[in-house]
């Protein structure tokens, strides 16, 4: 499985001169599969926690499909995201949110996975389009998935195809509706179900190259 | 026409099969796999066509045949030359053409991923392509069954329903008519 040659145990020669071993699956990576994380001693606390985080949705700007398109018209004047306290970023690690834009082939699976999981708690996902839901037009294809949830979980998801960036909106006050209501335990449900999860995504990604929790 | 008197010029030197002219500025003809060397070559240095537009396949499954379709272009008469190949379809190999333009092995290593033609020699050709850990027959094959292998390999969400849309839409609009009513 492990067969690509950046990912084998070597030594390495570094700049000054000196001779290491690396191996690289445990030395990028953290070993431990994530954990459960506990809410507030309190639930007012909590609460008020899970109200400062719905006021800042940071979106990963990983366009999976074609999706991924609508979310550009939110960014722009005509219908502004920004105004609703969700903005976009380039990595996983200053984002909360992942929304899966579309169709996702077993090979983008693979970096959405990536994505996801070095992502940090709490994080959300939402499905956007009928491909996430049930496949969509896509659902006889032979590399695109079409279940999302059986994957990464999902919070909410946005049916359409293509929803407009209205929907999109729409799909922004609700998700904060869910997060508000402490509803949106997606992070904690894929530790607590961690090798299901690992179990569904390995069906599917035949060419497991990388460690099975990528922080 | 122009075509015609390509076509006579290389009929003289080639064993060329009949010439279908498609448009004005698209032809094709078929050939066989030993003389496409030769008729490439002469093509592109004597004849004008600098380009190779495409290099693809179709399974012609009843006949036990790929068909590779070279398509060449000829900027300054501003008309394609479609050269058609019948291969066999078992054990598929075809002579690569990636020293005659380098941009074929790009072409050629996605036959072989999605067809499985082999064309030996070519750059790259044994590293997937598009497709990462492929467990099965390519996936462009027509004895391939892209449906039987979505419902195997990916799970599904019960309650999909698929609505021809004629009909459909003839229900929404017009409920009390009967649905065939055309």
């Amino acid at each position: 499985m492990m067969t690509k040659p950046e990912l084998m145990k070597r030594m390495v020669k570094g700049p000054d001169g000196l001779e290491f071993e690396v191996d690289p699956l445990r030395d990028y990576y953290c070993e431990a599969p994530p954990t459960v994380m506990p809410g507030a001693y309190i639930q007012i606390v909590e609460d008020f926690f899970n109200w400062a985080r719905s006021q800042s949705l940071w979106i990963l700007g990983f366009g999976t499909g074609c999706g991924a398109i609508e979310m550009r018209p939110l960014m722009t004047p005509r219908f502004d995201a920004y105004r609703f306290g969700v903005a976009w970023r380039p990595t996983p690690r200053q984002a909360n949110l992942f929304i899966i834009s579309g169709y996702l082939s077993t090979k983008t699976l693979k970096r959405a996975i990536r994505a996801y999981e070095q992502m940090q708690n709490p994080k959300y996902v939402i499905g956007l389009g009928s491909c996430t839901i049930n496949g969509g037009m896509y659902w006889d294809s032979y590399n695109t998935i079409k279940k999302l949830d059986e994957y990464l979980p999902v919070d909410l998801y946005i049916a359409g195809c293509m929803p407009r960036p209205e929907a999109l909106l729409a799909g922004f006050e609700e998700m904060k509706k869910i997060i508000r209501a402490g509803k949106a335990e997606g992070a904690n449900q894929y530790a607590e179900n961690f090798a299901w999860y690992k179990a569904n995504q390995k069906r599917v990604i035949h060419d497991w190259d990388m460690p099975d929790y990528n922080w | 026409m122009a075509m015609k008197e390509l076509y006579a010029r290389l009929k003289a030197l080639y064993p060329l099969g009949e010439l279908t002219d498609q448009r004005r500025d698209l032809a094709f003809v078929t050939l066989p796999a030993a003389h496409l060397r030769d008729t490439i070559l002469h093509l592109r240095d004597k004849e004008g066509f600098t380009h190779l537009v495409l290099l693809t396949a179709v399974d012609w499954l009843e006949e036990g045949q790929f068909q590779l379709t070279y398509l060449l272009n000829n900027r300054q008469r501003a008309c394609d030359l479609g050269l058609r190949v019948m291969i066999s379809r078992d054990a598929a190999t075809m002579e690569g053409i990636h020293d005659i333009w380098p941009t074929a092995a790009t072409y050629q290593r996605e036959l072989r991923e999605m067809f499985g033609i082999d064309f030996p020699g070519s750059p790259r050709i044994e590293e997937e392509f598009i497709l990462e850990g492929w467990n099965d027959i390519p996936p462009y094959r027509r004895d391939f069954d892209t449906l039987k292998y979505a419902q195997e390999a990916y799970a599904e969400r019960p309650g999909r329903v698929t609505h021809d849309p004629e009909t459909h839409m003839r229900l929404q609009m017009y409920p009390g008519q009967h649905p065939a009513g055309k």
